[in-house]
């Protein structure tokens, strides 16, 4: 039994983003629209309050809105927080205040930015309007932030039918997540063995089950096995499926094979891909072996030894 | 204390389909849980609370909806609950809410479960290159295509099997309005040559990509006693998970979803489900789990259950009908799927299930599954209360 030494574990950035799409609904549609034209839709709730920015169903009673009207461009900051370092995507790149401003004419407040020198010159109650954004096209940065005011009060909200033009039915909401990943000390030592062309498992002191890729826990005892175990570099197609959708962002040809392989002396199959024999011709119990890239950190792929099938009793537990 | 009795008074959902451009996320689930207090003739300050389910955030991209929809369904001052369990989610969250009542925490609860796919790629939005490890993508049917192929050499099941199961929920699809695919010329030779996609799965045995929302309407004794239609009664519950993948899995037929199985057949006092079951609405998003499911549900011995789908047990007019309403290969609002599964189970004993209505169905099963076959939900509803 050879003690698995703990050497430093591995980490790497991994963003996950995706485009995201929305449909906005007539109220959302309408508001988003009319700031394109710089116009301030809010909604009248049941009980006549606006609410800005509109929503589409009344917090108090449930009940659908649809009543839109139009408020002013200016407003009264009810509470804000500085935000001296700016991130990307923010609407300023210098610091500014996160305000809740309360437009005239509506009874909920906005959030938005507010561009100020610094935290002395903001105060709540103070007079704010919209500095609108040169180019609109329909979303909530038409409004490139608030500013400082010293004019008259807006009015009460008057009626407005919500109907624009051309108008804006729905928005891309692109989303980003920043991560550092790590994959474990279990995985990092299985990472760095694997660049010296050795795979390792690790067996469970309890179920004896050697589990490729390690995991440093059995997921059906809970326990951190203690005992690194050589397996492969063979091992049997215990079953696959022949791809015909190319992947996005993948670099691989289609048609190709995606196989589930038990290499010898493991407990569960991994998943690889089979080359070096038409897609066609790959079957259930194909002894294979890797084939690795020039810098891999992995096998590129696995390809068949020439060696007879495995009788499927020898890989039937392993499906 | 006997639990509480727990009635389905009031079920909605929205006509399925590709795009819901005209409606925001608040939007479509607000339709479904008009359509299920209208069908309860209930209002909102009837309801005491409200649980929902939907597939991970990043389907949509949109984190904790739980908390933008709250106004839209009418939670505003009531205790709001969101559940997570991949794709089984929507049968879980019913049993969530359902255990509510059966608790007499609350006296009548809206359950509701949706999913925007078009706001998203559910297929490659999800589908991350992780570091240090290959980059090998399949997408959801590369994932489940290699245990149908294990399922086919285990069984010897004939390969048009897949095929037929296809053409029986598209055609069922036609005789429920609120389907998905409504392929009214789709014929068995054009599903058989249909693309393959990931051998061996083609491209008509794959579930669609939809916009969609389910809602029921939970309810006690009492409020099963004011509602103005026929209620649906649980007769039991279940929920079992298990690792993705851990050595010894059966993929083909997880222990998690055949104990599962057991434990509601249990409460429900049924020792023979092919029998005793005149309906089932279980999860197919792929063809062949339907023979597979037949197994590990019970409704088949092991390696037998093509031969119920080969021979049309499982049609509309046969003695054991599978999902009457086209199922997950009709209509695929992956949030929403499971609570459909548990909801056409429970319009089948309410026999209000309109033209896709099992004739004389008094006990019908719904299931659910998701992630990478390691959650399992189900109830058995009935048209009569539970015994004691």
């Amino acid at each position: 039994m050879t003690p698995a030494p703990s050497p430093q574990a591995l980490q790497a950035p991994l963003v996950v983003e995706f485009p995201f799409t929305r449909s906005l609904g007539p109220v959302q549609s309408a508001f988003l629209t009319g700031l394109r034209t710089r116009t301030v839709l809010g909604v009248r709730t049941t009980d006549g309050r606006v609410l800005v920015p509109p929503v589409e169903y009344d917090p108090v009673t449930a009940g659908e809105l649809s009543e839109l009207v139009e408020v002013a461009p200016t407003g009264t900051v009810t509470t804000w927080a500085w935000n001296p370092s700016p991130r990307r995507g923010q609407p300023l790149s210098t610091p500014f205040a996160w305000v809740l401003v309360r437009l005239d004419g509506a009874h909920t407040a906005l959030l938005h930015a507010l561009d100020a020198p610094g935290p002395e010159a903001v105060r709540t109650g103070m007079r704010v309007r919209i500095r609108w954004a040169g180019e609109r096209g329909g979303a909530i940065t038409d409004i490139a932030c608030f500013e400082p005011y010293e004019g008259p009060e807006g009015g009460e909200a008057v009626p407005h039918s919500g109907e624009f033009a051309d108008p804006v039915t729905g928005i891309v909401a692109p989303a980003r997540l920043d991560y550092t990943y790590a994959p474990g000390r279990a995985q990092s030592r299985y990472l760095r063995a694997l660049a010296d062309r050795t795979t390792y498992g690790e067996r469970c002191p309890s179920c004896r089950k050697v589990y490729v890729p390690p995991r440093g826990a059995c997921p059906t005892c809970g326990i951190a096995p203690d005992e690194q175990v050589e397996v492969g570099p063979r091992g049997t197609v215990t079953t696959f499926c022949i791809v015909n959708i190319k992947a996005r962002n993948l670099d691989i040809d289609v048609p190709y094979v995606y196989a589930h392989i038990a290499l010898d002396g493991a407990d569960l199959a991994l998943h690889a891909r089979i080359g070096g024999i038409p897609y066609d011709e790959v079957r259930m119990g194909l002894r294979v072996e890797p084939v690795w890239s020039e810098d891999g950190r992995y096998p590129d792929h696995y390809r068949p030894t020439g060696e007879p099938d495995a009788d499927y009793d020898t890989y039937k537990e392993l499906l | 204390m006997t639990k509480e009795p727990v009635a389905v008074v009031g079920i909605g959902q929205t006509k399925h389909t590709a795009a819901r451009r005209d409606v925001s996320i608040a939007g479509l689930v607000r339709e479904a849980a008009v359509r299920a207090l209208e069908d309860a003739q209930l209002t909102w300050p009837d309801i005491d609370a409200v649980v929902i389910g939907k597939a991970p955030d990043f389907f949509e991209g949109v984190m904790m909806p739980e908390l933008y929809l709250a106004d839209a369904l009418g939670a505003v001052g009531k205790p709001m609950l969101r559940v997570h369990t991949a794709g089984s989610v929507g049968g879980s969250t019913a049993l969530v809410a359902a255990g509510l009542v059966a608790a007499r925490v609350h006296r009548t609860v809206l359950t509701l479960a949706f999913e925007k796919q078009s706001e998203s790629n559910a297929m490659w939005g999800l589908s991350l290159p992780i570091p240090f490890q290959q980059p090998l993508l399949a997408g959801a049917g590369g994932f489940f295509a290699p245990h149908v192929r294990a399922y086919m050499r285990r069984t010897g099941a004939p390969s048009g099997v897949g095929a037929l199961v296809a053409y029986k929920d598209r055609r069922n699809a036609l005789r429920n309005p609120y389907a998905h695919l409504h392929e009214h010329d789709l014929t068995l030779d054009q599903v058989r040559s249909s693309p393959m996609l990931w051998d061996p799965i083609r491209y008509s045995e794959t579930c669609p990509s939809s916009d969609g929302a389910c809602a029921m309407v939970l309810t006690d004794r009492a409020g099963a006693d004011r509602a103005p239609y026929p209620p649906a009664w649980m007769h039991g519950g279940a929920m079992r998970s298990e690792p993705t993948l851990f050595a010894g899995k059966d993929f083909v037929s997880p222990r998690a979803g055949r104990d599962c199985a057991a434990d509601v057949y249990r409460q429900a006092g049924i020792t023979d489900p092919r029998r005793e079951i005149d309906a089932v609405e279980m999860y197919v998003p792929f063809s062949w789990y339907e023979p597979m499911w037949l197994e590990n549900l019970g409704f088949a011995d092991e390696g037998e259950g093509w031969k119920l789908t080969e021979s049309g047990v499982t049609e509309l007019g046969g003695d054991l009908p599978v999902n009457p309403s086209g199922g997950v290969l009709s209509t695929n609002p992956i949030g929403a799927s499971g609570m459909l599964r548990f909801a056409e189970a429970a319009l089948q004993v309410r026999g209000r299930a309109g033209e896709h209505q099992v004739d004389g169905a008094r006990k019908a099963l719904g299931h659910a599954y998701g992630g990478g076959s390691q959650f399992f939900s189900m109830w058995v509803v009935a048209d009569t209360p539970p015994a004691g």
